[in-house]
This record gives C-alpha cells, structure tokens and sequence, in this order.
C-alpha cells in the first residue's frame, strides 16, 4: 500500500522499542551488543525462554519485535542481574532491555493473573499481600522495649527504618523484623518506623513491568519521609535498598540508605562484644540479587556472620556476583504458579540443593524473599529437611543470648 | 449499542468491620469503600462486548468516597460515559431504594442492555438487578457468564447450582445480573488511568428519590456469637458413633 504523500513514516514495533531503550540510562549500549550469547547462558531461566536477552537484542535488529513480544516467555525474567553482570560490552540488560520489555506486555494488559493480584492490591493498598494498611506495624505490638514510630509527637530520629511488606506482614518474616529491633535496642540505636504512612518500596513491581505503580508508590514513600526529620534510612529489604539507592533520586527523592547488614557491619566494634551466645553451625551466605550484583555488597553479611561465635562460614558454588537468584526477583515472588507450569523447577530447590553440597546446616539470607521460599524449597529437596534458613540479623539476635 | 453499567461500592473487607452504636448498621467512619467485585466483572463484560461489536458503555455509580477512582479506572479499561449519582451516600443502602434511585437515570440513558453485579455482600435486602429491572419494567436474567449479542435480542449462558448451565435467549433492552465476566476482569496501568484522569469526564446527576418501601428493616447487626453449646464426646470410636447415632435419633434427624 502506497503511503500518500507528506504522511509521517509509521515507527515499527522494533524502532518504537529502541527509542524507549534510548530513554533508559545507558540504554544507547544495546547498539553495543556483540552476540556473545553470554547473557542467555547465564540466565537462570535462558533455557525455557523462547528469546533470552541475546536473541531479543537478534529480533530487534532485525526489525521481527513483535515476535518477542508475542511470546509470554518475558515473564520468566527474574531480574536478578545475572545477564547484565556478566555483559562484556556493560549493557544494562535488566533495567533497559528486559524490564522495558515486560512494561510493553503490561502496558497491553497481558500480565499473568497471580502477578496483576499483586499489582492491584500494591494499588489499593499500599502493599503487595492486600493487607489492611492500618496494619502495617502490627509486627512490633507487644514488644519491649516497644518499637518507636514517627509521629507529630515524635518526629525526629537518627534512623529511619523501612520495615517494607514482607517484613512488615508476612508471618515468617516478622520474625526477622522482631530480630532487627532486639538488635538496635541492644546496640542503643536512635531509630523509629514510619507506621501506617510507609507503603511498598515498589522496586518489585517497577522491575515487573509496572513503572507508573513505582512512581504512584515512591510519591507516597516521598511524602511520609517529608514529614519527618532523619539522617539515614536503614532497610532490611535489598530491593527496597536499590530502590532508595538507584530510582528514588531520579524522583528528587534522596536520602543516604544502608542495607541492615551494611549498618550493622559498620557498628561491628559495638556489636561484637554484645554476641556472647555460640551458634554453633556451619552457615552458607546466599547474595541476594540486589544487594549483591545490584549494588555490590557482598562482605559486610559475611563480616556479621563471621563475627558471631560457633559459625562456620562455608562458600555454595555459586557465590558473590555468580550467586544464584531465589527466583523471587522481578514479580517472581508473585509468579511462581507462572514459573511451575513453564518450567517445572525452581530455582530456589537449586539453592537449596547447593547449601546442602556445601554442608551447610544454616543458609543465610539478608532479602525478606528468601526465608520464605528457601524454607518452601527445603520442604521438597531430599536431604534438604533439616537445613535451616535465617537472616543473617536472626542468626545475630539469636546471638545477643538474653 | 448504549450499554449501561450501574456499579455500587461496598465496604472493603481488608479492612476492620464494626456495627454502629445503633446497632442496625456499619460503622461507616471506619468504613473504606471498594467495587462490587461483581460489578467489576459487570463492566469487564461490558468492555468485552464493546469490543467484539462497538457500541458505548457507560458507568453509573452513588458519589461516595473512592467512586472517582472507580470511574477513571472504567474509563482506561474504554468506558466511554462516567456518571456519578449525588445523593446517594448512605452505603448502607437498601436495594429496592437504590434500584429506585437509580432507574430513572438509567432510564435517561436510554440503554439497549443493562449489565450489573449480580449480587454484593451489601445485599441484605436481595439482589439490585430484578429491581431495577421491575422499575424499568424490562426482562432480567441473573448469574449470567457470557453474553452474545444480535439484533434485538441478546443470547446469555446462565449459571445454576450444581454445574447445570443453560442457553437463553432475551429480548432487548434488559438488565442483565454478571456473575462472571467472559474473562477476568483486566489489569489496568497506573499510568493508563492517570491519562484517563486527564482525559476523562465524570458528570454529575442527581439521583432519583429514595424510596425504601418494600425492603426489609433490620432490627439487629451483630457480630457472630460464640455459643457454648458444641459437646465433646470422648471414648472409643465405636462408642463415640453409637452416641452421635442416639443423639440424632433423640433429636429426630434420624
């Protein structure tokens, strides 16, 4: 069909993509790529995925976008910064190619059914497990010393501490929340939690795809810190960590942020004396993905977990910026009926398997996704029963003795 | 096709429940409000139906809290028309008095069909869909699942207990009661409904009398009550039947 003249060329789907590639920081590097393949190698997931990142970048190029974004296969990406880690040509795969990506998907409204749940109730309620946001602090009722929350009456303190959903909300993970606040009591910290005005970091979902839920979240987030007057925002949640760290500033919002394990690794002349009680096991540290390749932090949880009297600290195969992800990355942790039918694995039975390799009787986490599922996946894996899963501020708690 | 979709708000359940001092309501200061997950799937198979034949669909809902949120979301999922109802904030509302209130505006629309939830949790006075179709005096089918439309006449599968579904045929225009959506109701980006924030309409209209003659008065909410009256009976398997077998004879249910 002829176009009449003095009409504008139409943009393909593969020119209307690079643009959007062009408009994420470093995005212009997707010209770079070499075809090594190593992205699609590395992929946890490369294997089930009918275009991996290499052969995405293929179609692109050669003008066939569509087919790639006909495929349902983008949902399997896991965000865990495995292909961009290992790009020789420093291409920002995950938060360009990939995430840019599932926002085309999302934006047509094709988004898996268990993932949109989370992404409504993270809408409506301010936090992805559709809990009453009025409930937010409940965790920390009937704790002594109780846990201080900001308010008109209080609305200073030298941490701020972001609890974020799962710690907040999910039974298991609470613990670790409890563990965190016995440790700055007995540390002598000057923190407080924002309560009911802290909603979701909403990292998760900006990595699933859904960059306007991001923003809505973080304006949110932006507001409740504008109350209030601190100096650094302690988190236990890596992806609320990047979060703060990496998307915030962009928003104008800025605040110094340190990861629980980064913070208490920093206040380890304190807190060694205070760990009397042996624990008496070998422990395997797992990275997660966003405290590690994300933002390279690796020795700090290592630090604590060295520090704590009885642990044997032992290495899995896959370790620092080759650690393996919990499969909780990128929507995972609200896709795993998604993942089960597509690839009849987990990745976190991988892990698991590894920690019990390694002769680990504790694996150690430090991101609220990973109790949950290593636990799950410990249920399933032969020989896996007895392994233990902590986070590394339980495993410090539990040392603090009384 | 001028499809019209009449949605309420109920109370979220997420939240905390508590009856009122009065003891025949909810305590609606504590009370957040979200859409009728019927409703929703009322307006998914408006949506559907416009896109497979055109047409226009248009929502209608009481001005209460979160209704604008409710509208904008329609309209990025392709609502055409939003509609809100002043006047009608009383959440606790009876269906013959909101199905009143809400004919004659429906009536204005002049609609070939009328989708609607076919129930709420807030239905203590029956279903709002047969009402509003006795107002308009127009055919009603409920538990509806699927609908195809032809001229004059709309085809629906309707659902029954126990998995019995039938075909029928109705004419139009009729209020339809959705009990499921042909496909579960869409996500909509954020940012979709921020530009339909931007871009869409809602008109305001006064809502119809209220009248609530013929529903029924409630006398008493409360919580459920914890009654002491579950006995233990304790002993050996065998013995412990034989008694539950003399007790549902002493009782006469055997």
């Amino acid at each position: 069909m002829a176009l009449s003249a003095g009409s504008p060329p139409v943009a393909s789907t593969s020119e209307a993509f690079f643009g959007k590639l062009y408009e994420s920081k470093d995005g212009e590097r997707i010209r770079r790529c070499l075809q090594c393949g190593d992205c699609s190698g590395v992929c946890p997931y490369g294997y089930l995925m009918e275009f991996p990142p290499s052969r995405m970048i293929t179609r692109l190029r050669a003008d066939e976008f569509d087919e790639v974004l006909a495929s349902d296969a983008i949902w399997l990406c896991l965000s865990c910064y495995a292909c961009t880690q290992v790009c020789p040509k420093q291409i920002p795969l995950t938060t360009s190619l990939m995430t840019r990506a599932k926002e085309e998907l999302l934006l047509a409204g094709r988004v898996p059914a268990e993932l949109q749940a989370a992404l409504e109730n993270s809408q409506r309620y301010g936090n992805v497990l559709g809990q009453s946001p009025r409930k937010r602090s409940e965790w920390a009722k009937g704790l002594t010393p109780p846990v201080p929350v900001l308010s008109k009456e209080h609305p200073s303190t030298e941490v701020l501490w972001f609890v974020g959903d799962y710690p907040s909300y999910h039974a298991r993970v609470q613990g670790v929340s409890r563990a965190l606040a016995k440790i700055f009591h007995a540390l002598g910290v000057d923190y407080a939690i924002l309560g009911a005005d802290e909603v979701s970091d909403g990292d998760s979902q900006r990595l699933a795809g859904e960059r306007g839920l991001f923003e809505m979240l973080a304006s949110k987030n932006s507001q409740a810190f504008g109350k209030y007057k601190f100096f650094a925002i302690v988190t236990s949640d890596p992806h609320a960590y990047n979060a703060f760290k990496n998307e915030y500033p962009g928003l104008g919002i800025s605040y110094p942020v340190w990861h629980h394990t980064e913070f208490l690794a920093d206040h380890l002349d304190a807190l060694r004396p205070l760990l009397t009680r042996e624990v008496k096991a070998r422990v395997a540290f797992h990275d997660p993905c966003y405290l590690g390749r994300a933002n390279g932090i690796y020795e700090p949880p290592r630090e604590l977990l060295g520090a704590i009297p009885g642990i044997e600290l032992v290495e899995m195969a896959h370790n620092r910026t080759m650690s393996l992800c919990c499969g909780g990355g990128g929507g995972g942790m609200w896709l795993d009926g998604f993942h089960w039918e597509k690839a009849h694995t987990r990745t976190s039975e991988w892990r698991v398997q590894e920690a019990r390799t390694a002769g680990a009787d504790i694996l150690a986490v430090a991101c609220p996704y990973e109790p949950v599922r290593f636990e799950d996946a410990a249920k399933v894996v032969p020989g896996a029963e007895g392994l233990l899963v902590r986070d590394v501020a339980e495993l410090l708690a539990e040392a603090l003795g009384e | 096709m001028n499809i019209v979709v009449p949605v309420r708000l109920v109370p979220d359940l997420v939240e905390e429940i508590n009856v009122d001092p009065g003891g025949t309501a909810l305590d609606a200061s504590w009370l957040r409000l979200i859409i009728n997950e019927f409703d929703d799937h009322a307006i998914e198979q408006a949506i559907l139906l416009k896109e497979r034949g055109g047409g226009q669909v248009c929502i209608l809902a009481p001005s209460v809290e979160g209704v604008d949120d409710v509208l904008f979301t329609a309209a990025a999922k392709g609502a055409d028309r939003l509609v809100k109802l002043e006047g009608l904030t009383d959440v606790g509302l009876s269906s013959h008095a909101l199905a009143r209130a809400l004919a004659p505006a429906i009536q204005a629309l002049q609609p070939d069909l009328i989708l609607t939830g076919v129930q709420a949790h807030t239905d203590l006075d029956g279903p709002v869909g047969p009402l509003i179709a006795e107002s308009l005096g127009f055919p009603y089918v409920g538990y509806v699942a699927s609908v195809t439309l032809q001229a004059g006449s709309a085809s629906v599968r309707k659902e029954y207990p126990g998995g019995l579904v039938a075909g029928m045929e109705v004419r139009l225009p009729a209020v339809l009661g959705i009990q499921a959506a042909e496909k579960p109701p869409r996500y909509v980006a954020v940012s979709k409904v921020r530009q339909a924030m931007q871009t869409a309409r809602i008109e305001t209209q006064a809502a119809g009398e209220i009248d609530a003659s013929g529903a029924l008065a409630i006398q008493r909410m409360f919580q459920p009550e914890a009654a002491g009256r579950a006995t233990m009976i304790d002993g050996e398997p065998a013995e412990v039947a034989d008694r539950i077998l003399e007790i549902l004879r002493e009782s006469g249910i055997v």
